[in-house]
């Protein structure tokens, strides 16, 4: 059974099948439209699926939020070259726990949306690169693609077509970093999880410098249903350019956290006080982190807003992974600005200086300014050195520092203040 | 160097999953289920897995040293207590069971108990925000952990326990 109970207002269609007895199981799958959707795929040419794909509003569920389809578009399908299709299952930005749940509950969805993804590209191979950590996980996706294979869903002649697709999982080792696009390729390669720089982007030259589809596991997970259902059911489900449904994953200061699908564009005030039961002890809300600890904080007075990726986007912040992380009024801001640089110091892969020591010296000057020996000239060069650090990486990872950093400090200055004056 | 049947089996399997001239993917998943058996990235783990996939030694140890599961010379406790402190275990108690599990065991982050049975570790987010504050032993996952049930834990272990022995807290993945 999942962690948390299910919500009457969500809308299940990714974890429909959550629940279901041998959920994880072949045959619970097949049961339930389980890989019908490929064998519609079958008979559609590789444009027909990108189209639907496109059409759909898919958007990466990683955090970029990139149009799936249009990735897709990207991978040059007349390329001599073999093709790969990547899984990025490294889930681990802080406030993000989705991915786990459709491994564990439904592998077999995650399975359909990567062969479609391969009969879409033409590529014959996939991988699922799983973070260490998951260790449980691999055996149940272990467990499932052997299913797989042993019933002709993959293998050399899938479904009787004539058609080859191969999938394998893969263990990561403990890397936030290799959770971006590029490091998890090189680390997938065998290297150490540091970024390349790009373009060339995975789709031109991703895995041994092959044409790539890479996308998280929840955007594999949406293609059955938008090829099985069309485009349009997936597209009206969401907002404008922003179709389908959503993990969102709600942690911290809530009386019901837990792990709830809603449709793309659910207001986050309804999230937090409806779904979530509302902030815990009868406490005020103070701040929410609205996607995953990269993206700026919303104060309270900024979270009547639509969580799509446009909206949060015009709110200057970002949907980033789904991570809904909620802080009440209690909360000391200068601790959680801490505890998420302490994090991002530790994960910098050091590949690139203004990341490697930018986030080392925001960690020294929280950490001082945290300890009561702060000066009030620390608060300026607090941001001053965030900003300096924005758009100078090879990855995100300088920029998943400094946003919310930047936040922190020009939306609750007074508690910076607060803690020189102590 | 020697390995148990089932890993020299998980090995082959794992240099089969891989292009014929691309065995150095194999190179992360062989050191962290090796170190599994030989309990860290010891020098002859890092040349038999250098030998194996086709590299040289150092590339092995260059690699090993940027993972944070790969405890390279020095191995952690036979139970490996990871506690998340990151920022939503942070909001509900996750910094203060680290606490007690440093006051309890007596170890700090990364130390090992001198019986070898038992380490500690501050780790990063965990993916289990929801669930939080949360705990990994090993590879197992523990969550929404009370005090009362981090003393069980760490009590049961102290005995010498294995954690699926210490039936009051159960692990909650399959």
């Amino acid at each position: 059974m999942p962690y948390n109970q299910p919500h009457p207002l969500e809308v299940r269609v990714l974890t429909r099948r959550f629940g279901l007895p041998n959920s994880q199981s072949i045959d619970t799958y097949i049961a339930n439209e389980g890989y019908q959707a490929l064998e519609k795929a079958t008979a559609m040419s590789q444009e027909e699926i990108i189209n639907e794909v496109k059409a759909s509003g898919l958007r990466g569920r990683g955090g970029a939020g990139f149009p799936t389809g249009m990735k897709w578009g990207f991978v040059p399908r007349n390329s001599p070259k073999p093709k790969y299709i990547v899984v990025n299952a490294d889930e681990s930005e802080p406030g993000t726990c989705k991915d786990r749940l459709l491994i564990e509950y439904d592998p077999h969805q995650l399975i359909e949306g990567i062969m479609i993804a391969g009969l879409a590209v033409g590529a014959q191979q996939g991988y699922i690169y799983i973070r260490g950590e998951f260790r449980y996980l691999i055996g149940v996706m272990d467990k499932a693609i052997d299913e797989a294979y042993a019933r002709g869903v993959l293998g050399d002649n899938v479904l009787g077509k004539g058609i080859k697709f191969h999938l394998a999982t893969h263990s990561g080792a403990g890397a936030y970093e290799c959770g971006e696009e590029s490091a998890l390729l090189e680390s997938f390669e065998g290297k150490r999880g540091n970024p390349r720089i790009r373009p060339p982007f995975p789709a031109v030259a991703g895995a041994y410098q092959c044409p790539t589809v890479l996308n998280n596991v929840e955007t594999f997970c949406a293609v059955p249903t938008i090829i099985l259902r069309g485009a349009k059911y997936f597209a009206d489900l969401g907002s404008p350019k922003n179709g389908g449904t959503r993990l969102f994953c709600l942690s911290g200061h809530v009386n019901r956290p837990g792990v709830y699908e809603l449709p793309m564009g659910f207001n986050l005030l309804r999230l937090i006080n409806e779904v979530g039961g509302g902030v815990r002890n009868g406490k005020k809300l103070k701040a929410v982190i609205p996607g995953g600890s990269s993206c700026p904080v919303l104060k309270a007075d900024e979270c009547d807003l639509a969580m799509d990726f446009d909206t949060v986007a015009a709110a200057k912040s970002m949907l980033g992974s789904g991570g809904v992380v909620v802080m009440d009024e209690d909360t000391d801001i200068v601790k959680a600005a801490l505890r998420i640089m302490r994090f991002y110091a530790h994960e910098s892969c050091g590949w690139c200086i203004p990341c490697r020591e930018g986030t080392t010296w925001l960690k020294k000057l929280l950490q001082r300014m945290d300890d009561g020996m702060g000066q009030r000239s620390d608060i300026v060069l607090i941001g001053d050195l965030s900003k300096n650090m924005l758009g100078r990486t090879f990855c995100p990872l300088g920029d998943a520092a400094a946003m919310p950093t930047i936040a922190f400090v020009e939306k609750f200055r007074e508690e910076f203040e607060a803690k020189v004056a102590a | 160097m020697t390995f148990s049947p089932e890993l020299e089996a998980r090995f082959e399997k794992f240099l089969a999953k891989y292009p014929a001239d691309r065995k150095r993917s194999a190179l992360i998943p062989m050191l962290i289920y090796g170190q599994d058996e030989v309990g860290s990235v010891t020098d002859e783990l890092v040349e038999e897995v250098a030998k194996r996939v086709g590299v040289k030694p150092l590339e092995v140890r260059e690699v090993a040293g940027f993972y944070s599961m790969l405890h390279v010379g020095k191995p952690m406790g036979k139970h490996h207590v990871q506690v998340c402190t990151n920022i939503s275990c942070m909001l509900v108690g996750g910094a203060e069971l680290y606490d007690q599990a440093c006051h309890k065991l007596g170890l700090g982050h990364k130390q090992v108990s001198a019986d070898g049975f038992i380490s500690l570790e501050e780790v990063e987010c965990m993916g289990a925000c929801s669930w939080a504050p949360a705990v990994q032993i090993g590879y197992d996952f523990y969550h929404q952990v009370t005090p009362a049930q981090l003393d069980k834990l760490l009590d049961g272990l102290k005995a010498g326990k294995n954690p699926d022995q210490i039936t009051e807290v159960p692990k909650v993945n399959c």
